[in-house]
């Protein structure tokens, strides 16, 4: 396919009416531990609870995007549910057939519709195989009568063909690993995974070690593939952007346990779950014209192996400092619950979350241009990526907040984004959606100095 | 050594002679090669930036562009052979660094100038405490009595925030979080009060919420030490919210210098408007990102002319024959041959660029 820039996909989306939100996977309860061996008898000690009771449900040609940060379980859940490692409890089901359950003969014909694409370009490709066999083995290990897989010239084909899918030549075939970039070896990758003609896919941070333009390159086409073969993705990232553009729904995790589960645009304008907020204001946006609101978590995540009791977020919870510490957050595990349609959260507070209450948890990063030299500001304040957020309106809620540690703000800040806001303008700009307000001057290059 | 003609990011005096005194790090026409079995790679490639006192400048580019060689040939810190700086000078308050003895250099090293590395992991010692690790540094530079640099490092932990730092310095690198390494890391850069902080991929290993406390530590010291900083990032989010003045490298060469607002805001080479046409956001949800063709050149066999044409799409006539980093006496801020009329070759052409809207990007 060729690259146009700005043109549409033509992918299936939730909109679309042909294709039914049935779940393809469903996921019920799933733990996941890993011993801790200690002592002077080698005995079990303990357990680090990498993935903790999680629930969850992948439509049938959806992009459920996992995201967290490193620790939080959602590449061993990705792993796990391809029982690439043995689940410790709970249960997961493809198609209504029982994934856990399965065993020997049936076990292998189920490991032909779920695959996965490895992160790391380098070490998921045997360096002394030719990619006709990185690709084929997988083949071979499958072959039956009827696909006659056994058969090298069949085999080879169908190489050929999964090497053409992804936008390789198909004599790439008799090369070996080092002969590509990086951004080749990944499409290697996602043609082993495809050449078994896979209903889902799980994808492990399949761009993370990628440049950004290569990423993109290989973004667009997990996209083009995934409309050609009908796939479903369980797309696992850190990057939140990535996530943001490639996902239908969302679900965020932190600490083995999914604390956040809803349609992409409702996650990214409406988060409801303290920690998705200060995560998603984390996020670097590549617009100096942007000043953001961040919630800055103190501390660092602590260890899966002990982990805190009640929620597991209250350690560095911003919300609870709010409310007072209060006493559910340390005791009762909250489970996660319908907050709106489509829209679950795993927080005893969720209700509380509100845009005043975000604003006066952040502070305003000033930017070297702000802080540095004479520029007019053209935006301000924005939090939690592009939704969260609104500049102008948000200020004022911010400013009369008493306990706002904003520092002060540039005096070009336009007055009037201040006067202009109200109460119900501040609760409106909670869902809404604009990078830059409209009565901010655009600012050129030529006007910067 | 002697001059040659180029086209660079900051217009130079001429190269034997210092910069004025308010301008800390002036980087001239600087080319490290390194000589290996398949041939030479000229990692950086005429590469000219400066930066004045408490300034920040951000250095951009994907893996390979030779933003952290740049870096390192400014340390000195490159075995020569393989590498050999085949020309350029590093002028650093007054001196030349590339003709200074080695004894002198290493009074440069950690001590005026120093550098946060981008793997916390690997690049403290696992042998040595943290306070240790800190204090050797800070004892030699200073002259100081093993105490008072403890008493030192000590200090310094506490202004990048860490908690109970008496009880820190005595422990080891392994018994830290990632986030703890690289505060360490940046106590140990601050311990000597250096005048330049040069910090590579300084948050790339760190998750987001970590990365956010790192940049806005870093930030805070910047403006508390009034050290000038250099970041060498690839992520284009990170330099906007952290530096003033930016420089984007392509296969060892500036194709685009200016501030950062005139650079991720309207992007004239069309490599920065590639890249940043490449991040994936909201607003390019059920569309084609925009990518940048191809893969970055091979660095053992440049192409002709600009080393960015064959992955250009506004490639045109001069662009495979003629080098603007070379040839052109082009605008100083960006080395491309639509802003500037090659020699003996066509007007450019009327279409720039920066002047088409970004994706994404709100009208």
């Amino acid at each position: 396919m060729i690259d146009v820039p700005g043109q549409t996909i033509p992918a299936p989306t939730r909109e679309d009416a042909t294709i039914p939100s049935e779940p393809l996977v469903k996921v019920d309860g799933l733990v996941k531990y890993y011993p801790i061996i200690g002592g002077i008898l080698r005995r079990k000690i303990g357990d680090v609870k990498a993935v903790d009771d999680v629930t969850f449900t992948i439509n049938r040609g959806e992009v459920f995007g996992l995201v967290g940060e490193s620790g939080c379980g959602k590449s061993t859940l990705g792993r796990t549910l391809i029982r690439l490692q043995p689940a410790t409890a709970g249960r997961a089901t493809i198609a209504g057939e029982d994934i856990f359950a399965k065993k020997g003969r049936d076990l292998k014909r189920f490991r032909r519709r779920m695959q996965i694409i490895f992160q790391d370009p380098v070490g998921s490709l045997n360096p002394r195989m030719p990619i006709s066999d990185i690709i084929g083995e997988g083949l071979l290990a499958q072959a039956d009568d009827e696909n006659r897989w056994g058969k090298r010239e069949v085999r080879d084909a169908r190489v050929g063909d999964y090497l053409d899918a992804v936008g390789l030549r198909r004599d790439y075939a008799r090369r070996f690993p080092h002969e590509f970039s990086g951004g080749q070896r990944q499409r290697i990758g996602i043609a082993r995974a495809l050449a078994l003609s896979p209903e889902v896919v799980i994808c492990d941070e399949p761009v993370s070690a990628l440049d950004v333009s290569i990423q993109s390159q290989v973004l667009n086409l997990l996209l083009d593939l995934r409309r050609e073969f009908d796939l479903t993705y369980l797309f696992i990232a850190h990057n939140l952007s990535v996530i943001q553009y490639i996902s239908d729904r969302v679900g965020v995790m932190y600490l083995g346990k999914l604390v956040e589960v809803a349609d992409v645009d409702e996650l990214y304008a409406n988060p409801r779950h303290p920690y998705t907020i200060a995560l998603l204001s984390a996020v670097p946006e590549p617009d100096p014209r942007v000043r953001k609101r961040r919630i800055v978590l103190t501390g660092e995540v602590p260890s899966p192996a002990a982990p805190p009791s009640g929620c597991r977020f209250h350690t560095r919870c911003w919300l609870r400092e709010q409310l007072g510490r209060p006493e559910a957050c340390e005791t009762r595990v909250p489970e996660l619950r319908v907050i709106a349609t489509g829209h679950d959260v795993a927080c005893h507070f969720a209700e509380s979350v509100t845009p005043a209450a975000a604003i006066e948890a952040a502070t305003l990063i000033p930017t070297p241009i702000a802080s540095g030299r004479a520029v007019p500001i053209a935006a301000i304040g924005v939090l939690a990526g592009e939704g969260l957020a609104e500049a102008g309106d948000g200020l004022a809620k911010a400013e009369g907040a008493p306990a706002d540690a904003s520092p002060p703000v540039d005096e070009t800040t336009p007055v009037d984004a201040a006067t202009r806001a109200t109460d119900a303008a501040a609760e409106d700009h909670f869902a809404e959606d604009r990078p830059v307000p409209a009565h901010h001057p655009q600012r050129g290059p030529g006007q910067a100095h | 050594m002697t001059p040659l003609i180029t086209a660079t990011a900051a217009p130079l005096a001429t190269p034997d002679l210092p910069p004025p005194a308010d301008v800390l790090l002036d980087v001239r026409d600087l080319r490290t090669y390194f000589h290996v079995m398949d041939g030479t790679v000229r990692a950086v490639d005429g590469v000219s930036y400066s930066i004045k006192r408490g300034q920040t400048l951000g250095i951009v580019g994907e893996s390979g562009c030779g933003k952290s060689v740049t870096a390192l040939t400014i340390m000195r810190l490159l075995d020569i052979p393989p590498a050999e700086i085949a020309s350029g000078s590093v002028w650093f308050k007054g001196r030349n660094l590339l003709c200074l003895p080695e004894d002198q250099m290493r009074r440069v090293r950690g001590n005026e100038i120093s550098m946060i590395f981008q793997e916390p992991m690997t690049s403290l010692n696992p042998v040595y405490t943290v306070g240790d690790q800190i204090t050797e540094g800070v004892v030699l530079h200073k002259k100081l009595s093993k105490k008072a640099g403890l008493e030192k490092a000590i200090e310094s932990l506490r202004l990048v925030g860490i908690n109970n730092p008496e009880r820190r310095v005595k422990q080891y690198p392994h018994e830290l979080s990632g986030g703890m390494r690289q505060r360490v890391m940046i106590a140990m850069a601050l311990a000597c009060d250096p005048d330049l902080i040069i910090a590579d991929e300084p948050t790339t290993a760190l998750d987001v919420t970590i990365q956010a406390q790192i940049l806005e530590l870093i930030r805070k010291v910047q403006d508390e030490t009034g050290a000038a900083l250099m970041l060498i990032t690839h992520d284009l989010g990170v330099v906007a919210e952290t530096v003033q003045d930016v420089i984007v490298m392509y296969a060892g060469r500036v194709v685009e210098s200016g501030t950062v607002d005139e650079v991720l805001l309207a992007p004239k080479h069309p490599y920065t408007k590639g890249l940043l046409e490449s991040i994936p956001s909201k607003g390019k949800r059920g569309q084609r990102l925009n990518v940048i063709k191809g893969t970055v050149a091979n660095p053992f066999n440049l192409p002709a002319g600009c080393n960015f044409a064959p992955r250009c799409p506004y490639a045109f006539g001069p662009c495979s024959t003629h080098d603007p980093q070379i040839e052109a006496a082009s605008p100083p801020d960006v080395a491309c041959w639509l802003y500037t009329r090659a020699p003996g070759g066509p007007p450019p052409p009327r279409l720039r660029p920066h002047l088409a809207p970004l994706a994404g990007e709100p009208s």
